[in-house]
């Protein structure tokens, strides 16, 4: 059997419609979706560079339980961890018994439970709403098998000092494993809160992530994002972010990905609220076969508001990567500022990138720019260098380095920057001074 | 300590030096006068290394080793220094990260051990104060956005860092008004020593007002027609390089 029919499978020995609440409906909706549309091929035009199609011809397990130690979790765990909330995904399952929650105003619990008790208005007005933006069975896919998802609540008012690690652990060490962690955070008014969300496979069988997280940001909320992902070969994702601010607030995000396999990465913003703001960086670092696919989504709904868009990538070897930035400014958001630039370095004859900006504009008073470039190192930098006696090697990840730091810049968390600069510097074999 | 033989390059099959000749000494300063395309960058650049040069024929020795066989880093090992005409900017690298690397990348090609942080600190502190440079613009990023005289400046900085056997400086006074020149040239000076030589590139005489030279070598049509004393450029300051042409022309 394969992947596909065996998820659907698993989904009819589920309870569905019956259940006493509003998961039913949206889960059984989802799985209509997915059977009518499929895993999305490349002659959907979203997935044209992204093939995912194989990974649903195998065999793999679903949502199985994984159980790990202490030891096994210690590489996986981020510096600084110690002060920081940490939440576990194993294949999926959230794992209350692994997880630390350290802040007070944080509230973490099923998506199951929260969809009946107090908050569950705020998640039937809030979930799902990445579907408004992926019309494809893999997002479909996941919102299927919602029920599984986690609830994040940030109280109105609450500072959460601490940040909140996301780990999406998926254990491969008996079998292909298919994992579907799925959250949904509500960023209270005035709130602030920081994430950082990585990814691990343990093991050598193969897994596949399939992940969504959807964030409402309200007034005068402050929300940080960063995803990093340097999972191994064989393991591939698929990584919605999708973001909702629903009021006058800000965002920003971080992406990084020194990823061996396949990743795609779906950010949507909306800014949906006057005088919202938005920063959406990213960086890749790609080698031998892997592939990198960043599919952005700024979509202006309100007058003044304010996005800022750089992402940054440098492949080498036989590697692919695919960016595509759509900015839709709609008819409503006059004096909207919406900036996009992607920059891209190919260092080797077989390593290539699709780049794609896409802006869609109804509104007539409005300031957009994008930009994109492919090019090779700079041969008079790189001789300008070596003129000074720096081996030809060296000059090469010096300048690359050069490259990233500005994106590295947009790391709040110190000890995160520190820690991804390091990663950066081992993949460029570049001595950090 | 340089000895350059009949040297011939071109680019992109564009012959630019026909047959150049010239001996450095230790403790010597040359200049190399002459019109604009007469192949003055071209020869800085064939002695640093540039790639875009091919070299058809001739021969460099540097210190007994043939220099054309080193690749741009291994000259620099050697104690090779080239001052940009156009230094570039290099977005991210802070000039002291790179100086720091460009050191002990150097200090490893002679088999001698990384200057560790008290020390690089001692030295970078040290020829400062000698080129009169700021430690904010060192934090900055590698000429990014630094003014003309600065990049010429930063230029100067890194000379005296690497402590070059032989300099070379190509234009290094293009674009600069006259006290920048005043503090790029007190600089130059402070490095000199009988050890070491430096070979400027010029296509005005004013620099020589303050760097004064043993030799000057007017270089005309990828071939060094003239050499002489620092009288030289006073001559070349008042008739222009109009008499060296027709000299050349008749010759011919």
């Amino acid at each position: 059997m394969n992947n596909l029919e065996y998820i659907k499978e698993r989904f009819s020995q589920l309870p569905t419609v019956n259940e006493q609440n509003g998961l039913g409906v949206i889960r059984q909706k989802a799985f209509d979706a997915l059977n009518k549309m499929g895993i999305p091929t490349t002659r959907h035009e979203e997935w044209k560079y992204t093939r995912i199609g194989s990974f649903f011809n195998k065999e793999y397990k679903y949502h199985t339980a994984g159980t790990f130690s202490e030891a096994d979790l210690a590489p996986v765990r981020l510096p600084a961890y110690e002060q920081a909330n940490e939440l576990f995904y194993i294949n999926g399952h959230y794992s209350p018994e692994l997880s630390v929650i350290r802040s007070k105003g944080l509230t973490v619990q099923s998506l199951q439970e929260a969809s009946k008790n107090e908050y569950k208005d705020i998640v039937s007005k809030h979930l799902g709403h990445s579907s408004n933006y992926l019309k494809d069975g893999i997002i479909a896919l996941s919102t299927a098998f919602v029920q599984d998802g986690v609830f994040v609540h940030i109280k109105k008012g609450q500072i959460i000092e601490h940040p909140i690690y996301i780990y999406n652990i998926t254990d491969a060490r008996q079998a292909n494993v298919l994992a579907q962690p799925r959250t949904l955070v509500y960023v209270g008014e005035n709130a602030q809160v920081k994430f950082v969300e990585t990814f691990n496979t343990l093991g050598n069988q193969e897994s596949f992530t399939n992940r969504v997280i959807e964030i409402v940001v309200e007034k005068d909320a402050i929300t940080e994002y960063y995803k990093l992902q340097t999972d191994a070969s064989h393991a591939s994702q698929v990584a919605t972010t999708h973001i909702q601010q629903i009021g006058k607030c800000v965002t920003h995000t971080v992406t990084v990905s020194l990823n061996e396999g396949l990743v795609r990465n779906n950010l949507n913003i909306v800014l949906d609220e006057e005088y919202c703001e938005a920063h959406l960086y990213g960086i890749y670092l790609q080698h031998g076969q892997s592939h990198i696919d960043n599919h952005t989504v700024v979509d202006h709904a309100k007058p003044h508001c304010e996005s800022n868009e750089l992402y940054k990538g440098m492949l080498d070897d036989q590697s692919t990567g695919v960016f595509n930035g759509k900015i839709f400014v709609r008819q409503d958001a006059q004096k909207t500022n919406a900036y996009q630039s992607n920059k891209n370095v190919l260092l080797s004859e077989g390593a290539s990138v699709n780049t794609k900006p896409q802006l869609e504009i109804f509104a007539d008073d409005v300031k957009c720019s994008h930009g994109c470039t492919i090019g090779r190192l700079d041969e008079e930098s790189l001789f300008y260098l070596r003129s000074r006696g720096i081996t030809e090697a060296t000059a090469k990840s010096l300048l690359l380095h050069g490259f990233a730091v500005d994106i590295l810049e947009q790391i709040k968390l110190a000890p995160i920057r520190e820690y991804v600069d390091k990663l950066i510097s081992e993949r460029l074999e570049f001595d950090l001074a | 300590m340089l000895s350059i033989h009949n040297l011939h390059a071109s680019i992109d099959e564009k012959r630019i030096l026909k047959g150049i000749n010239l001996e450095i000494k230790p403790g010597e300063v040359h200049a190399i006068m002459g019109p604009n395309g007469s192949g003055k960058s071209t020869l800085a650049s064939v002695l640093a290394g540039r790639e875009d040069y091919t070299v058809t024929d001739g021969s460099v020795t540097f210190n007994g080793k043939d220099l054309l066989e080193l690749s741009p880093e291994e000259r620099a090992g050697e104690g090779l220094f080239l001052a940009f005409q156009y230094p570039v900017e290099i977005p991210g690298l802070s000039t002291t990260n790179f100086i720091k690397t460009a050191v002990n990348e150097v200090r490893k090609y002679r088999g001698e051990e990384a200057l560790d942080a008290v020390a690089f600190l001692k030295l970078m502190k040290e020829k400062m104060a000698m080129t009169n440079i700021d430690q904010t613009l060192l934090s900055r990023s590698l000429n990014e956005g630094f003014s003309g005289g600065e990049k010429k400046r930063n230029e100067v900085f890194q000379m005296a860092m690497l402590q070059p056997k032989l300099a070379i400086l190509d234009e290094t006074d293009s674009g600069l008004d006259i006290d920048a020149i005043r503090i790029v040239a007190n600089g130059v000076n402070k490095l000199r020593s009988k050890d070491n030589a430096v070979l400027l590139v010029t296509h005005y005489q004013r620099l020589l007002d303050y760097i004064v030279p043993d030799v000057i070598h007017v270089l005309y049509n990828g071939q060094i027609v003239k050499s002489g004393p620092k009288e030289l450029a006073l001559e070349l300051e008042e008739r222009g390089y109009d008499f060296i042409k027709e000299q050349f022309k008749a010759e011919a």
